[in-house]
């Protein structure tokens, strides 16, 4: 199957790592992949923050690099850049009634899918083969959660890893206090949902805590690290593209 | 709006977050209502249903506004109200001064009522030498202590039971060996004390959960009683609700009731539902009055995205979901409308000009949990995310640093080549900073960040020079 990835300006500039393992998990699975060299950001920054002239600008560059891709379906290792694509371009275009746009962001956005829902909804494979002997939790994060409704995607990938242990994260649910522009603008309630989130992943006595969201990652590992908990965290897809004896 | 603190969301939470009983309070209190809330919530096997079919009926009441609000009328009327329209808060709250002194009453008992307090009335009643008392529980609290409601439905749930009762025993000089902490106790001493009010004030006031144009209905739910005894005993009612309150017609109320008792007190059904329709010869008030208030709602209306903040039937839903509000509590929003649904309807309200009110669209992390309970599905999220366009235009024309910021980012992104020499620039302008592969301490704007938490250092490769150099020839 020939996909397209969508890296995100966050991935591609400090997360390549995670960008890496993408690429290798979904070529062990048999996909085809290209990486147009011409995208940088889908906006959401800039959306998230009340630039919306400026998003706009963004919105329509990103449909022109990926609207001409031939491959049936955009991935990307981040559940909320891509709700920005599905959720929000075409509400930026009908803002600005740009009605041409807003029925390509359409069209483009029905085929850009977060990895976990792409690997489990379009590959229909719940077993990647992965082997990660540690003891993980999963932070669901809210865009993933919420927006793109993943449900139980994420959580049946990594009951199948080989070695790992699951453990349950208590309040999953809520908010690690990224939330983007918020965790700067409003420091002080960010870094409190964080404490509690911090309080919850430790709680759980697991070594690792992962997501499919670098964003809310390095918020939460931003904390664990000041602390020096010893918790890290890991990108979902560093996790699959383990292999026992290999990767 | 009277009750608004000029204060930033910002620097109002922080005072907030430094208080140790108050988070416990809020958490406490929150997590409890979540809890009851999706147990109830579940039973309903039919919910997103009626969801649905709450916000269809709130749309269509706002497409035909004025054709309701003149039905309502004539309905009230007809029924032997009488309709008063107000513009803003002076206009009601002289509206009811007005009735009030031509009934020479020197005191009113009043029905919690949020729209009584965005216009300020009780501090507008003083002024005419009358006296609001305030007949719920946790609103007599808060007056009490010359105090702010918190809370849309839970106006003193930033109030422990000993902090009430220390309370109780200043206000009605009650000797500390005669008043516990039990609520069953303190709930007693209002009650003694509100008795005596409900059988002796000649005229009430109340707010209006519902307003039927079809009947002249209007509506009140409520947990504790007081609000049947003041809308029963008195003999002049006067309610006042925002206009956006009608409903088109009585069966509506089949979805709202279902929704909105589940929605905020996680009850199947509330314990008082007041419907009354005009006046009755020898059944309750003779006199009945209803202030159709505007305060801004019509200007909401003109917008096409923000106008949904009108469909709110005030469950309170949002608050008790929101991880902002459960750590900042509803002081820190500074308006009679706290958490998610305050921080988009104030600002649209009172308009974008004040500090205050750019904060708000701004007091939240998008994680849209308040859109996932909200009974008539307002897109509270995405509302927030329009509206900080709306502070960023009111913004434009000053200078600040962080508009400069983010559009040299966004020319930075607009062109591939800009992009890759910002990587490289990041590299290696971060040099000084970064400490085995973190950075722990950032100036200026990004000073909030790395205060309480570390940043990943900028890695030697971006992804896409690796990609260049290990599958761009593929």
């Amino acid at each position: 199957m020939k996909i397209s990835l969508f890296i995100t300006c966050l991935n591609d500039t400090l997360y390549p790592k995670t960008g890496i393992a993408t690429v290798a998990l979904l070529e062990r699975l048999g996909c085809q992949i290209s990486f147009p060299l011409e995208q940088t950001c889908c906006g959401q920054m800039h959306l998230n923050s009340g630039y919306q002239a400026e998003t706009l600008e963004l919105v329509r560059r990103f449909i022109e690099v990926f609207e001409t891709e031939d491959a049936e379906y955009i991935v990307s290792p981040s559940g909320s850049c891509v709700a920005m694509v599905r959720e929000y371009f075409t509400k930026v275009c009908e803002w600005a009634k740009d009605t041409a746009l807003e029925t390509r962001a359409k069209k483009l956005s029905e085929r850009t899918l977060e990895l976990s829902e792409f690997i489990v909804g379009i590959l229909k494979l719940e077993d990647v083969g992965a082997y990660y002997p540690h003891r993980v939790t999963y932070h669901s994060s809210c865009h993933g959660l919420r927006t793109l409704a993943l449900g139980n995607a994420p959580y049946t990938l990594l009951k199948n890893v080989r070695g790992l242990e699951l453990m349950p994260l208590e309040n999953a649910e809520s908010c690690c206090g990224f939330g983007g522009t918020f965790a700067i603008k409003n420091p002080e309630t960010s870094t409190a949902m964080l404490s509690d989130k911090m309080r919850c992943i430790l709680n759980t006595k697991a070594n690792t805590c992962t997501g499919g969201d670098n964003s809310c990652l390095m918020q939460i590992n931003g904390g664990l690290s000041r602390m020096n908990t010893g918790v890290r965290t890991v990108h979902l897809a560093e996790i699959l593209t383990q292999t026992e004896g290999g990767a | 709006m009277p009750f608004i603190n000029p204060t930033t969301y910002q620097k109002a939470a922080k005072i907030a977050l430094e208080n140790p009983q108050l988070r416990r309070n809020l958490g406490k209190a929150t997590t409890a209502i979540r809890e009851k809330r999706l147990k109830v919530v579940a039973e309903l096997p039919d919910w997103q249903a009626l969801r649905d079919a709450g916000a269809a009926i709130k749309e269509n009441a706002m497409q035909r506004l004025p054709e309701l609000l003149l039905q309502l009328e004539q309905s009230v009327q007809k029924a032997g109200g009488k309709v008063h329209w107000a513009t803003d808060a002076l206009e009601a709250n002289n509206i009811v001064s007005r009735i009030v002194k031509a009934h020479q009453a020197k005191e009113v008992i009043k029905i919690k009522s949020i729209t009584t307090d965005e216009i300020g009335l009780n501090d507008a009643l003083k002024g005419s030498g009358i006296t609001a008392i305030e007949t719920d529980l946790a609103e007599l609290i808060v007056q009490l202590a010359h105090d702010h409601p918190s809370h849309i439905l839970v106006p003193a749930i930033h109030k422990n039971r000993a902090e009430i009762r220390e309370l109780f025993l200043k206000s009605f000089n009650i000797k500390p060996e005669d008043l516990s902490d039990e609520p069953r106790a303190l709930a007693e001493v209002a009650r003694r004390y509100l008795r005596q009010k409900f059988l002796t004030v000649p005229v009430a006031i109340s707010g209006a959960n519902f307003a039927i144009a079809e009947t002249g209905t209007v509506g009140v739910v409520e947990s504790e009683g007081n609000g049947r005894m003041c809308l029963t005993l008195p003999k002049v009612l006067i309610s006042i609700m925002g206009i956006e309150k009608v409903l088109p017609e009585l069966r509506d109320l089949e979805v709202m009731l279902q929704l909105l008792p589940r929605s905020s007190t996680a009850e199947r059904m509330n314990p008082y539902t007041s419907l009354w329709t005009g006046v009755h010869m020898g059944d309750g008030p003779k006199e009945f009055h209803l202030v159709l208030l505007d305060n801004g709602r019509t200007k909401v209306l003109a917008d096409e995205v923000g106008r949904q903040a009108l469909h709110c039937i005030r469950c309170s839903a949002c608050l008790n979901v929101c991880p902002v509000y459960e750590r900042a509590g509803g002081h820190a929003y500074g308006s009679v409308y706290p958490g998610p649904i305050g921080a988009i309807l104030t600002p649209q309200l009172i308009g974008f000009e004040t500090d205050h009110a750019q904060s708000l669209p701004f007091a939240s992390s998008l994680c849209g949990a308040c859109y996932e309970v909200c009974p008539v599905k307002i897109n509270i999220p995405e509302i927030l995310v329009y509206l900080r366009g709306q502070v960023v235009e009111q913004k434009s024309g000053f200078f600040n640093l962080e508009g400069t910021a983010l559009k040299s980012m966004a020319w930075v992104f607009m062109d591939v080549k800009r992009y890759e020499l910002a990587q490289k620039a990041a590299r290696v302008g971060q040099l000084p900073l970064a400490k085995n592969n973190k950075i722990s301490s950032l100036p200026g704007l990004l000073a909030g960040w790395t205060n309480s938490r570390d940043l990943p250092s900028v890695p030697k490769q971006a992804f896409r020079d690796w990609w260049r150099e290990n599958k761009g020839k593929s």
